[in-house]
This record gives structure tokens, sequence and C-alpha cells, in this order.
């Protein structure tokens, strides 16, 4: 009898393990490091609550998102995008809007992270960085960055106009609040690109988030752009890159479906699950970037704190990253960085 | 003696029945190339016809706002627009069927007067708007003051067509005014001129490398007993296995500045400072070498293959100097190796994209770097598929030349 029981159980253990195929999702993430920390926190720890989730990395290529969409053919259930396509794909129908009531109590959420069609997944910077190691003046001001005579060496950038032409205004003496109001401006643009003229022949350009640190270690380049969980993960490899935080540009990745996904009440879920203050405190632990979920800054120590750029130590000089005026002006100002960089 | 018509039929009849079957034969033919007919049809001629045509298609605005285009036709595109077109707007706007067509006609508008996506979706999400015209008119501008500024109506007024030179005159930085008339783009958005001069530049570069190391080593191979060569060659070949992505990294290890060349060069004294090697021209050009090596060397020695040594000892055998008739007996009769290898070299690094990306500066990088962009981060089709058509184009005029200058098909073998 006990016997029957018990293969009656493990029977009914299979169907509802065949049953939950449908609770295995398909998440898309960037990558690298960050990656790691989403595994950690994220993905793992909710297999045991029955959702079964496949990670895939992409490089923020929304052509993807839309081909599915377009095609009906929908095999990402929950993407990662940077926060200028939220609001471009959310406009143009890629994206299903949210049910925060299944996601999390939206006064608990920065305010930024709650969006019609995306849900803030953490707070990241661009900001100076350099090696501690190497570099005895350590710069104290973005115009540092521009000045070679002061610290000479080459500079490390990332590829195109986006946080350049924000970083060149703040060396030429423009105030954080200001920044986008004079960039707005056809004088503005004018200014940060020729400010960025002089720099020009000392800048080496990098491509995706890991060269920095490289160029940094390898002493490339004397200061770097840099995304700040970059440097906390060199950092955890022993390295001893520093990070000027004033000026800092700081943004969200927001997590949103595609439209037409078959698998919501999983991705809800997911998502649940992901934005409870206790997984997100896993998740800052892992890589330096700020929980959305302000309850969640509670359950962190110190020292994590310290590396955030949503403490109030490093936010307090920050700028915010205008997803509006990226939204309008970034094609334009794209093609005029293409031009630019022809000359 | 008279013969029977069967057996000896008039001269007519035979040539009708031969012809007959030289056509079922040629049908015959035929058919067994039509797999490869429809193949090419499927994977080639269909899409390069989406991609032209993509290039001049521009739906989005006549679909999504055609009242507005209608009001806007006697407007003179300099005054200021009769309220009669912000009503059309806001009534086209109501009728849309779908966020979606608006959201595509937001980014199809900004494309051409930057600042159109939010003015367009601000509107879309102000609706409804009551009231007559000159109340429409009123609520938008209290709405967004940007609805005043005559350049987005421009935009709109130009776009009402459903095909548009636009995206192509882009791609070779023209535009046309708001009159419609043709003018080269201002300064600062004058790109792709540029970009193309380079790609070609960089693509001339590489082939020239390429050939100056591929021909003699290539050569060399030819004149090896075949065991040897052998041997050999499939030294050229292991890296031509190689996925592109490994060998790039490995040349960043070996150019980096604490790289494997600069300290070997440092070590033994020839410079005192790491050479920059990487992320800059010299960097894409080495490892573009590199990568497109063995397309030179191997047309090239299966021409070298087929050259007769004989012609060049009967050369020095009737009194020529070595080199001279090496010159003029051989380089020539290698002509073909050297002018299919080079244009093999010369297409392929023209579209070249993953190597300048990550070994080069923003300097460094040739069109298909801008069609990716546009495909993948602006989605904006129309404008990647007029940088392809024009890729294309640069490609067809070269062969072109090509053909007029060798007077030779193209030969591979």
């Amino acid at each position: 009898m006990k016997k029957s029981l018990i293969a009656l159980a493990s029977l009914s253990v299979c169907f509802t393990m065949s049953a939950r195929a449908e609770d295995a999702i398909t998440v898309v993430n960037f990558g690298g490091a960050n990656a790691n920390a989403q595994k950690v926190a994220y993905y793992e720890p909710i297999a045991k609550e029955g959702v079964k989730v496949t990670a895939v990395e992409y490089n923020g290529e929304q052509a993807k998102i839309k081909a599915m969409v377009d095609t009906k053919n929908v095999t990402w259930d929950v993407v990662e995008v940077e926060s200028p396509d939220v609001a471009r794909g959310c406009d143009e129908g890629l994206f299903e809007k949210l049910d925060y009531s299944k996601i999390a109590p939206k006064a608990d959420l920065l305010p930024s992270a709650v969006t019609e069609c995306g849900v803030g997944v953490f707070v990241w910077s661009t900001v100076m960085a350099y090696n501690g190691d190497k570099l005895k003046t350590a710069p104290t001001s973005w115009a540092d960055f521009f000045d070679t005579k002061k610290i000479p060496g080459k500079r490390g950038m990332r590829k195109g106009a986006r946080y350049n032409l924000e970083f060149a205004l703040l060396a030429d003496g423009v105030k954080p609040a200001d920044v986008y109001k004079v960039l707005a401006t056809k004088d503005g643009a004018e200014r940060a690109f020729k400010k960025l003229t002089a720099l020009k022949p000392n800048i080496q350009w990098w491509e995706a988030g890991a060269q920095a640190p490289q160029f940094l270690v390898a002493g490339d380049v004397v200061l770097s752009t840099v995304y700040n969980g970059r440097i906390d993960a060199a950092n955890r490899e022993g390295r001893n890159l520093k990070i000027y935080w004033p000026g800092g540009i700081y943004d969200l990745d927001y997590w949103v479906i595609p439209k037409g996904t078959a698998k919501k009440e999983a991705v809800y879920k997911f998502l649940n699950f992901a934005m409870k203050p206790e997984n997100q405190a896993v998740y800052a632990q892992n890589i330096a970037y700020g929980p959305t979920n302000k309850k969640a800054l509670a359950k962190l120590d110190k020292k994590v704190l310290g590396d955030l750029p949503t403490s109030d130590k490093n936010a307090k000089e920050a700028l915010q990253f205008s997803t509006a005026f990226w939204a309008d002006q970034g094609e334009a100002l794209e093609k005029r960085f293409a031009a630019w960089a022809t000359q | 003696m008279s013969i029977p018509a069967s057996v000896n039929p008039p001269l007519g009849d035979l040539h009708a029945a031969l012809s007959r079957a030289e056509s079922r034969r040629k049908w015959r033919a035929f058919t067994l190339t039509v797999p490869l007919l429809v193949f090419l049809l499927l994977t080639l001629l269909i899409p390069i016809a989406a991609l032209l045509m993509r290039a001049v298609e521009n739906p989005e605005v006549i679909k999504a706002l055609p009242t507005t285009v209608k009001a806007l036709a006697p407007w003179d595109r300099q005054s200021q627009p009769a309220a009669a077109v912000y009503a059309a707007l806001v009534a086209d706007l109501s009728h849309l069927p779908d966020t979606a067509d608006a959201g595509a006609l937001a980014r199809r508008l900004n494309t051409e007067a930057p600042g159109a996506r939010s003015l367009i979706m601000g509107a879309y999400r102000a609706l409804p708007i009551e009231g007559d015209a000159e109340a429409v008119r009123q609520q938008l501008l209290d709405k967004d003051p940007r609805w005043a500024e005559i350049e987005f109506w421009q935009a709109i007024a130009k776009n009402g067509t459903r095909w548009t030179p636009d995206y192509l005159l882009a791609s070779v930085d023209l535009r046309r005014d708001a009159q419609g008339h043709m003018e080269r783009m201002p300064e600062e958005q004058r790109a792709y001129g540029g970009i193309l001069l380079r790609t070609f530049q960089i693509s001339l570069i590489v082939t020239l490398l390429c050939l100056l190391l591929a021909y003699p080593l290539a050569y060399w191979l030819s004149t090896l007993p075949e065991r040897k060569a052998n041997l050999l060659m499939i030294v050229v070949l292991v890296p031509f296995w190689t996925s592109i992505l490994v060998r790039v990294a490995a040349w960043i290890v070996l150019l980096q500045s604490e790289g494997l060349i600069n300290t070997a060069l440092l070590d033994i004294g020839v410079i005192s400072k790491p050479l920059e090697l990487l992320f800059n021209r010299t960097g894409v050009i080495i490892s573009m070498t590199h990568i497109l090596l063995p397309f030179m060397i191997l047309p090239l020695y299966s021409v070298m293959k087929s050259v007769p040594s004989t012609y060049v000892r009967a050369a020095v055998s009737l009194g020529s100097a070595p080199l001279a008739a090496f010159a003029r007996v051989y380089i020539p009769q290698t002509l073909p190796g050297v002018g299919a290898g080079g244009l093999l070299v010369f297409i392929l690094s023209i579209g070249y994209y993953i190597t300048p990306a990550l070994l080069g500066g923003a300097d460094d990088q040739m069109l298909s770097y801008y069609i990716a962009r546009y495909t993948n981060v602006e989605v904006n089709w129309g404008m990647a598929c007029a940088l392809g058509a024009l890729l294309l184009a640069a490609t067809m005029l070269l062969y072109g030349v090509y053909r007029r200058l060798g007077k030779t098909d193209l030969a591979l073998a």
C-alpha cells in the first residue's frame, strides 16, 4: 500500500513536471558580469518555485524583438532593454503593457522604475574610472578628463555620441542639472562636439563594456568612461580600479515582455520574484548596480552600499540620463558623431 | 525503282525531328538547373529586390495621416499651416487603429525632424482633442509649443507620398529641402561620402597587402613537390577554418600595448615606448589582411599550378635575364589569378564589419557597421537598405570596371 502510494506520488510529480513545461521561460540579458549576478539572484533560485529560466544573451538589438513580434513568433519571454528602447518599443507596440498588481507595489519601487511597458531592474551608471595602481594624480573633475596637460595619456570612451556629449558639456562647465537643456540647443551640441574635438587624438574608443576596464588594467588608457558594474567586477578579481562618481550618468535597465508571449503567467511569477527586496539585495551583493525596490537597500551592508550608484554619497552630483532627449535626438546625434569621426 | 517514303523521309521532316529532339534535350538540361534557379531566386534575387524596394518605400505618413497630407497640399511650406491642417491631424491620429501605428509614424517623422517622436506621441496620448479647427490648433499648441515650428509640418508634407528618394539621397549626403529641391546635407550631417571613401580605401590597402604577401607564397607553393605543397596548404587553410572572432581576439592579445609584439620589440630595444597597433587603422588592416589572405592565395596558387615552367625556361635560354623573364613571361600568365584573387578579397573586405568594430576606432568603421547600426539599434530599415543599395551599386560598378579592364570573365578555377 505504502509503496503504491509512493509510486502514485512520484507519478503525480511526473505529471506536474510535464505540466510545467510552459513554466520554462527565456530571459534575455546583456551577458557579462551582470548576467552572472542575475543568474545567482534570480534565475537559479526561482527554479525552486517551479519556473525554469533559460538565459540568452544579446546586444540590445531591438530589430530582433521587432522581427519576432512582426512575424508572431515570439520565443523570448522577458528581455532586458536600455531605457530609450523601452519608450520607443512601447510606442511602436513591441511590448506588452505591464500589470503591476502582479509584479510589486508601485510605491516600493523607484519612481523611474515604473513605466507602462517596462519595469526597472537595476540602476547603473556611466562614470569616470582610473587605475589606482598606475595613476598618481587622481582626477578631481570632468575638466581633468579633457585636460591632457594635467593628466597626460589616452582616454577611453564609448564609441558613439551617447554619454560623451554630456561629459563634454560637464567638462566645459555646464552644471549637471542644465546639461540636457544646453545639449538640446544647436549651440550646445556644437559646444559639446567642439570639446570632444580637442580631445580626439587622445581618445581610444571602446565598443563593448568589458573593454574599458581591460584598457585601464593594461595601461592603454589612464582615464576611461566605464559602466560602474564593470569596475566592481574587475576589482572582485583583485584589480585596484577607482571610480570618480560626480557627474556620472545613471540610468535604469528595464525588463519588458515582447508582445505575444504565450507564457505570461510564468513571466509574471518571474517578475514578482525578481522584484522582491530580498532577491534584489542578493543581486546588488553580486554586482554593484542599485536595486530598484527601495526596500532592498535596508538589507544591504555599508560596504555594498558604498559601491552602488544609488547610495546618497555617489548619487549626490550625478546626472540622470534623459531617455526623452535621446529618444528624440539620438539618431541625428549619432549620425553627427559618425560625420564628426570622419573629419 | 521507287523508294518508300517511310524509309527515306523528305529533308524537311528530318530537320523538324532533329530540332524537336534537340529542344527536348535542352528542356531536360534546363529542368536540371531549375532547383538552382529557384534557390538563387529565393535567397538572392528576391531579398535584393526587397532591399531595393525598402530603400524607397515610405508608407508610414500617407498610411497614418491621409487627410492631413491632403490638407497640406495647397500649403506653401513656409508660412504657418492653416488651423484646418491641425484639425485633420487630430482626426487622423484618432482614427489610428493601434498605438503601434502612431509609433511607426513617430519614428518615421523623427528621422526627418528630430523631436517629432515626442511631439506626435504627445498629441496621440492627449487624445481626444475636441472642438472646431481653431480650438484644436490652440489645444495642440498649449500642449506643446513646438507645433508652431513649421519644420515638423514640412516633414509631414514632404513624406506624403508612397515612395521617397530621401533614404537614397541621404546615403550619398544629399537631401530635399522643404520645397523639394535637392541640396547637400548640412556640414555636420555629411557622413556617408567619407565613410564610403574610407571603406574603399581600407579595402584597397588590404587587397594590395594580400597580393604582396600571397604572390611570393603562392609561387613558392606552386614550385614545391605535391606532398610538401599539400602540407603547407593545410597551414594556410587552418586559420581560414578558424572562427573570425577567435582570430580577432588573438590579434588583440598580440597587438595590445603590453602584448607579445610590443613586449618583444621593447625587450630587444627596437622601440622605447609601445607602438599603437590596436584600436586604430593599423590594427584593422593587419587583422583584415590576415583573415582574407587565403582568398588571395588559393586562386593564385591554382592559376600558377597550371602555368608551364617551360615558357620561362625558353625565355631564359633565348637570352632573357631571369628577372625579366619572370616579369614579362611568368607574371602575365598569372594575371587571371591576380584578378580573381584581388576581386574576391576586395569585395569581401568592402562588407567587413566585425573586425573594424572590435579592432578599430570611431573613424575606422566601414559602411556595414552603419548598416548594422540602422538595422539593429535605430531600427530605421529604410536607411539601412539605402546604405545596402549604395554598397551593392558600388560593388557592381567596380565589377563592371574590372570586366572592362580585364576584358575577361571572372575565372576562379
